[in-house]
């Protein structure tokens, strides 16, 4: 499915949604959407994971694997985030991040 | 030779009064502090006695008396070769010193049942009492000279609490601070020459370290500093530390301080015990002072005579009851160390040392009397000083007696105890060093003189306008008087001679008339110029005064000496080392470190404003960072 693509490809693309996914972690006020940014983060890791996988040892699955656990890990870390938003919402009456600073100085 | 082991209680009976009494005694009733005390130094008292007849005169000494040991345990072992031990040795001093001890302390403690009545802290006295008593019997009885330096600081604390005991009266601290500041200070000396004792022999042992001809001291005569020698310089500064403690000049100002205490403690540590202690110590060591440092012997000898002499000068202007005694306790001392310094050692050679530890005993018992009798006199008119008082025989019967008995036998009338140990250390004095001589004897008309001014002025002259009429003591303070009144008469027959000598064999000694008829006569004249001036009140004492104007005035003040140290503490210490070093402490060392403080505080608060609270700015640093990092390890590094 994959053959004729060139590696290069697939790294570039990853590191574009890395870095939209930094940009929308840093910029954006709404947690539920700073929370998707940090979705984008994981997965271009798991493409990279997936696509080193297959290029540099086509016979072994571990690349593979891990990607599964990090999704997995993703889906139990949003559990818990989206908790917390909940929390937050019912402090504050909304969910921009701004307002979560009693923890400075 | 494990008969004495009993001996173990002697001193612990005393440590457990201590601790029974220091815990529980605010709970009791006062008096039972004072019963369960005086019972318990009543039974060490008895043990001694029993350890004493039966090592003196319990079996066949014609080769001289063992050193026993009976009990040793290890302490402390720090490495193989240094082990401190805690014991209990026997000897003829240590146990002569135990008599001593055990006898006064039990009299002081049926003294003080009566004398302290009522005070508060009568408990806390007790406790302290018996403190002072452990610590003094651990200290004759060590083996080993650093348990007598363990003890020497614990007999140290006990007089600094007894001599504060009434830390209310701002005099009394005071006099607890400047007796113990000056004691520790001799006592850095007597800790550097234990220091370098060992360091040379390789002992802490007196077994080892004063056995005659013995060879640890070997590399000793190799060993030298600013041209003289180790073991004259360890001597030196361990008698320091004895003389700080006994109160030897130039260290004697502490003592007439101290009478700030109560008088039984004055009586007891002031005068009978703990001032000797010091003695003791340079009789303990004298073989190897005799044989390894003669310099420092005479130093002892000079030492010992111009405090005699100086302290008996004094002692004739005091008006305070107490300082008097505490003068003659200064003088009487010096004798002691007059007689060790002046003597040789074995046989009658060693007739100093026999007569230094004489005195010490006949002393002990006559200045406790003395001061326990101005204890009653004290307590029958309430007051120290000698013109607040006059013609108290008639009040005060049986303390006029045994007072009486305790001056004669200090001036050294015939047949009193004071005449045979003083007739000794004339004799002493007068085969080694003829100077040393003419100051004892000297001295000995000036002692007989203050002590007769002392009783001529209280005991007879005008009555005094008092208070209440004086009345005499209860039983309970008079029965010690008494018992040591007959002490001081017969004490001078025991034969110290055959028991107590510098090599542990006895030797005949025979009266020397030659030397006894003259200072019996000198004595004698002391008394008539005391009678002839004060018996009856007149103005030639006060006229005399005035004739010698500044020398009275000098001797009034007792030399200025503590002017003198107050004026080299105070105007030179202070301001020239203590403020400089005090100003660069503050200034330097402590600017520095509240320097670094105040640097990292003004510098948190300036960077305390990135702690914002905000996710965003931690995330935003956070990749900046990593993206810094990053670049600057491909650009930089590859």
């Amino acid at each position: 499915m994959i053959q004729g693509i060139p590696l290069e490809h697939f790294l570039i693309v990853s590191t574009i949604m890395f870095f939209i996914g930094v940009c929308g972690f840093i910029i954006r006020r709404n947690l539920i959407t700073m929370l998707m940014a940090i979705e984008l983060i994981l997965n271009s890791v798991n493409i990279n994971f997936v696509v080193f996988n297959r290029y540099l040892y086509p016979d072994q699955l571990q690349g593979q694997f891990f990607s599964l656990f990090i999704v997995g890990i993703a889906a139990a870390e949003a559990s818990v985030a989206i908790a917390l938003i909940i929390n937050i919402y019912r402090k504050l009456q909304n969910i921009e991040v701004e307002n979560v600073n009693e923890m400075k100085y | 030779m494990t008969g004495y082991t009993y001996t173990l209680f002697i001193i612990m009976i005393p440590l457990i009064m201590f601790l029974v009494t220091g815990l529980l005694g605010m709970k009791w009733k006062p008096i039972v502090s004072g019963l369960l005390g005086t019972t318990g130094m009543g039974i060490s008292w008895v043990l001694s006695l029993v350890t004493a007849g039966s090592y003196f005169f319990g079996g066949h000494h014609a080769e001289g008396f063992q050193t026993i040991i009976p009990f040793e345990m290890k302490w402390l072992q720090f490495t193989d070769t240094l082990i401190i031990k805690m014991g209990i040795l026997l000897d003829p001093i240590s146990v002569m010193m135990l008599v001593v001890i055990t006898t006064i302390s039990f009299m002081v403690h049926l003294y003080s049942i009566g004398y302290m009545h009522g005070e508060t802290g009568f408990a806390r006295f007790f406790a302290f009492l018996s403190l002072f008593t452990f610590s003094m019997l651990g200290l004759v009885i060590a083996p080993n000279i650093f348990q007598m330096y363990i003890f020497w600081e614990l007999v140290g604390v006990s007089s600094f609490l007894l001599i504060g005991f009434y830390y209310q009266k701002p005099s009394a601290v005071a006099a607890s601070k400047k007796a113990f500041i000056v004691t520790r200070f001799a006592d850095l000396g007597f800790l550097i020459g234990i220091l370098i004792l060992s360091f040379v022999t390789g002992t802490f042992d007196f077994a080892k370290l004063t056995q005659p001809g013995t060879a640890i001291f070997g590399s000793a005569a190799s060993m030298s500093f600013l041209g003289i020698s180790a073991m004259t310089w360890a001597m030196t500064l361990i008698f320091i530390g004895g003389a700080g403690k006994s109160a030897m000049f130039p260290l004697h100002i502490w003592l007439p301080d101290a009478m700030e205490g109560p008088t039984p403690v004055s009586a007891l540590i002031h005068a009978a015990t703990m001032v000797v202690a010091g003695v003791f110590l340079v009789a303990r060591m004298f073989p190897v002072i005799h044989f390894q440092a003669p310099a420092t012997q005479e130093i002892i000898g000079y030492v010992g005579g111009f405090t005699s002499l100086f302290a008996a000068v004094i002692a004739i202007t005091q008006y305070d009851i107490k300082r008097v005694l505490a003068f003659s306790t200064l003088s009487q001392l010096g004798y002691m160390m007059l007689a060790l310094g002046v003597s040789g050692y074995g046989g009658e050679e060693g007739l100093g040392y026999m007569a230094s530890m004489f005195h010490l005993f006949t002393h002990a018992m006559f200045k406790a009397l003395l001061f326990l009798g101005a204890g009653s006199i004290i307590h029958a008119v309430h007051s120290n000083y000698m013109y607040d008082m006059g013609g108290l025989r008639k009040y005060l019967p049986i303390t006029h007696m045994t007072f009486l008995i305790a001056c004669l036998t200090i001036a050294g009338v015939p047949f009193l105890s004071g005449f045979y140990s003083k007739d000794e250390i004339l004799v002493a004095a007068l085969e080694h060093n003829k100077l040393l001589f003419a100051i004892e004897f000297l001295v000995a008309g000036l002692t007989a003189f203050y002590m007769f001014r002392l009783y001529f002025s209280v005991f007879w002259g005008k009555d005094r306008h008092y208070h209440h009429t004086p009345h005499e003591s209860p039983l309970v303070m008079t029965i010690p008087l008494m018992f040591l009144a007959v002490a001081s008469i017969f004490a001078g027959y025991l034969p110290f001679t055959e028991l107590v000598t510098s090599d542990k064999v006895g030797f005949e000694s025979h009266m020397n008339f030659a030397v006894a008829i003259p200072s019996v006569l000198i004595g004698l004249f002391g008394i008539g110029m005391a009678w002839i001036l004060y018996k009856k009140e007149s103005d030639v004492p006060a006229k005399l005064a005035a004739k010698f104007g500044m020398l009275y005035t000098a001797t009034y003040n007792k030399f200025y000496f503590d002017e003198i140290y107050l004026f080299v503490t105070k105007k030179i210490i202070f301001n020239y080392i203590s403020r400089p070093v005090a100003w660069f402490d503050r200034h330097i060392i402590d600017a520095f470190m509240v320097g670094i403080g105040l640097t990292t505080e003004k510098i948190s608060y300036q960077i305390k404003g990135m702690q914002s609270g905000q996710l965003q700015h931690y995330a935003f640093m956070f990749v900046a960072g990593t993206l810094a990092l990053a670049l600057s390890m491909i650009y930089l590094l590859m």
